[in-house]
């Protein structure tokens, strides 16, 4: 009898060192999440059901906020009575958390054995040689389009500026607009600035001015603003984009209003909930402008960290090793839940075609370089500066110097 | 066998505590002791710590830099910078909110008269004109921001009916603002409105009898006899109308959040904006544009507080 016990003592410590979520955990887990769009809450929810069937005595308490209000919350959250675990963002946009403190030193959580899969990411996880949090998912962002629009004008994928230009104004001659966007929250023009910067003077100068180091008025920016400026002159966005967000822009295109839209892959799931089918809805790379310029791509790192002041520590680590398991990974990252690229590189890509043809032009076609968009890689303030800007250069485009000035103004007076 | 006095003692001996001596004076400051306090601790003190905070450069975690008047400097635009652009749109926007805010009253007043009457049904009418009040300025800003809609909304539709082409109300730096006012003026005017009604009962019905026997009618009647009583009203409802459009924030906020590229910032916005928001958190400079609107409150607080101490004493 004795030994039969031991044996299944044995046995269950050994599922438990086994498992991701080692043996059952008791106490509470508080986790306040981001992820509001419906996909991602259904996901959140889901990780959130399975961790709990994993370790049923645990009391877990999860709190989903909506993830534009987050960015503002995220800072009184974590200051007085902090949650457990919380989601934010990879690379600079972790810097004042972990300055001030507030995000958990998890570099021991990295050191096991089961982190090494997540190798690819660590550097965007890394601040002053430690590491704050664990990713568990990245996306490519792109060009999506409406292929049978593409197909009824005979057009094909661009892969040089002047074709881009050439179909939109095909695109433009049938009546509709090439570009869908809805600026009022300013970042999604960051993502167009992003590419025709990158594309025109290369990831090191995108970096370069991301850090200060060159100025806004530089002939250079001139010519990035200069290529973009083509597209708006001919009407290739629709109107009043300033007053929509990027949800109320997507409407555009499920109408076959707009033939495209530059955005990162969690639009997919909104556009096939939409109504599109994927005999409709195609994928291309933006392309190539400067041809001596290799591509470098924007492929953010969304994010789970934990609070320096979480009660339940062990918990909350736990719940981020269940997180970035090359199961759960696979699972959140299917094409039926988030639709997103997985951070574990045991975890299988979904047979998704976006997600396929985002992973290998990620792994094979981004030789510049990747970026983290534009609001994670500028400065705080000089990206609420810069944002504001590329929206009025989008809808004035004549204002360009007052612009240009002004962003140099705030420039020199960050970077001193 | 002690005689008692006939006199009975005028000086007893010194029994009343020094409260009981000093009663009249005290129990008053007594009773504001609870009020005091939480005034101090939850008004005072932080006017006090925002003016400390504008001296200083500060995240709002880590520890402060003490930068002396360089916040003043960078949005007053005094040295060699230029003023704050963002600034002084904000302070234009200001500006025009406290004038065409001021429509809720005369709007309010009119709304007013033509519901003072009975008729059935009267209070229905009343709480209907009243409803936009009760409802969250949240929820105006999203209705408004759906009727302003460039393509679907309400607006272009009509206009459409009259062949006007169709604007963008929020999207055109130049409208915006406007847009919001017309929006926040719809709950101020029936706040107006109501402290209105409420003056209306309280004029004197034998004045008005009496100015009726005088021949005095419609416009002249409203303003030597009506107008003249409803001045507690006109006072009360020009202090919240002030105060309601220099606190414009959540509109703006929620119908364009400060865009198209700022041109629909008010000076609490950018506060906000600057100190408090995603890309924000220069708790510093937030705080010297808290000061500075701070400054321009107190201008129009104390013109009204002084104005009805005249009042006051004029009507001893």
């Amino acid at each position: 009898m004795r030994s039969i016990i031991k044996t299944s003592f044995a046995a269950a410590v050994a599922a438990a060192i086994a498992s991701t979520a080692s043996a059952e955990l008791t106490g509470e887990l508080k986790i306040i999440s981001d992820m509001s769009n419906p996909a991602p809450r259904a996901v959140m929810e889901g990780m959130v059901a399975d961790f709990q069937a994993m370790n049923p005595d645990l009391d877990i308490e999860l709190t989903i906020v909506d993830r534009e209000a987050w960015k503002t919350q995220i800072r009184n959250a974590l200051g007085a009575n902090p949650p457990d675990v919380v989601n934010w963002y990879a690379a600079n946009r972790m810097r004042p958390y972990v300055d001030a403190g507030l995000f958990a030193d998890i570099s021991d959580l990295w050191a096991e054995e089961q982190f090494a899969a997540l190798e690819s990411t660590k550097g965007a996880m890394t601040l002053d040689d430690k590491q704050w949090g664990v990713p568990y998912t990245y996306y490519q962002w792109g060009v999506y389009y409406r292929k049978d629009i593409f197909e009824e004008l005979g057009l094909s994928e661009p892969t040089t500026w002047e074709e881009e230009l050439a179909n939109c104004q095909a695109i433009l001659d049938s009546g509709r607009k090439c570009y869908t966007i809805g600026t009022k929250f300013l970042w999604t023009a960051g993502g167009w600035f992003d590419y025709i910067n990158s594309r025109t003077n290369g990831y090191d100068f995108h970096m370069q001015l991301a850090r200060g180091e060159v100025e806004w008025t530089d002939e250079r920016v001139r010519q990035t603003f200069a290529n973009w400026r083509q597209l708006i002159d001919m009407g290739a966005f629709i109107d009043d984009h300033q007053t929509y967000s990027w949800q109320e822009a997507l409407p555009f295109m499920l109408n076959g209003e707009a033939a495209s839209y530059l955005m990162g892959n969690f639009a997919v799931a909104a556009m096939r909930e939409g109504g599109l089918t994927d005999d409709q809805l195609d994928f291309y790379q933006f392309p190539k402008i400067n041809p001596d310029v290799d591509y470098a791509e924007d492929a953010p790192t969304d994010t789970f960290h934990i609070a320096s002041g979480a009660e339940n520590m062990d918990n909350a680590k736990a719940f981020l090793r269940f997180v970035t398991s090359a199961d759960n990974q696979s699972k959140i990252n299917a094409g039926d839940a988030l639709g997103q690229l997985p951070v574990n590189s045991e975890a299988s890509i979904s047979d998704d075609k976006f997600l396929q043809e985002g992973f290998e032009m990620l792994s094979s076609n981004a030789s510049g370089g990747i970026m983290q968009f534009f609001d994670r890689d500028f400065d705080a303030e000089m990206a609420s500066v810069g944002m504001e800007g590329l929206q009025e250069f989008m809808v004035f485009p004549d204002n360009l110097d007052d612009i240009l000035m002004r962003l140099e103004e705030t420039r020199a007076r960050i970077y001193q | 066998m002690a005689t008692a006095p006939i006199v009975p003692d005028r000086h007893p001996p010194a029994t009343r505590g020094w409260y009981k001596r000093n009663e009249i004076a005290l129990t008053p400051w007594l009773f504001l002791a609870p009020a005091m306090l939480f005034f101090a601790v939850y008004v005072i003190v932080p006017i006090g710590q925002s003016f400390w905070i504008s001296f200083h450069e500060w995240d709002g975690l880590g520890e402060k830099t003490w930068v002396g008047m360089a916040n003043y400097d960078r949005l007053l635009g005094i040295g060699e910078q230029n003023i704050d652009r963002k600034f002084e749109v904000s302070f234009w926007n200001n500006l025009r909110w406290l004038i065409l805010y001021l429509l809720a009253i005369p709007l309010g007043l009119f709304i007013a008269l033509f519901l003072n009457q009975t008729v059935t049904g009267i209070r229905l009418y009343k709480s209907l004109f009243f409803f936009p009040f009760v409802i969250s300025q949240v929820v105006v800003g999203l209705v408004f921001s759906w009727f302003y809609l460039p393509r679907e909304g309400l607006l272009n539709a009509i206009l459409g009916l009259v062949g006007a082409g169709p604007i963008n109300v929020l999207g055109d730096p130049d409208m915006a603002t406007y847009g919001i006012i017309a929006a926040g003026l719809w709950p101020q005017t029936a706040y107006c409105m109501i402290l209105y009604l409420t003056g209306l009962n309280s004029v004197d019905p034998e004045q008005v009898e009496a100015a009726r026997l005088d021949g005095a009618k419609g416009w002249r009647m409203l303003c030597y006899v009506i107008l003249p009583q409803l001045k507690p009203a006109t006072f009360i409802a020009f202090v919240v109308t002030i105060i309601g459009a220099l606190r414009s924030f959540d509109l703006i906020s929620v119908m364009t959040n400060g865009g198209p590229f700022g041109s629909t910032r008010v000076l609490s916005f950018y506060m906000f904006e600057e100190s408090l928001s995603e890309f924000g958190f220069r708790m510093g400079y937030g705080a010297a544009i808290a000061v500075v609107l701070f400054f321009i409150m107190l201008f129009f607080i104390a013109y009204f507080l002084w104005s009805m101490y005249r009042d006051e004493r004029g009507a001893r």
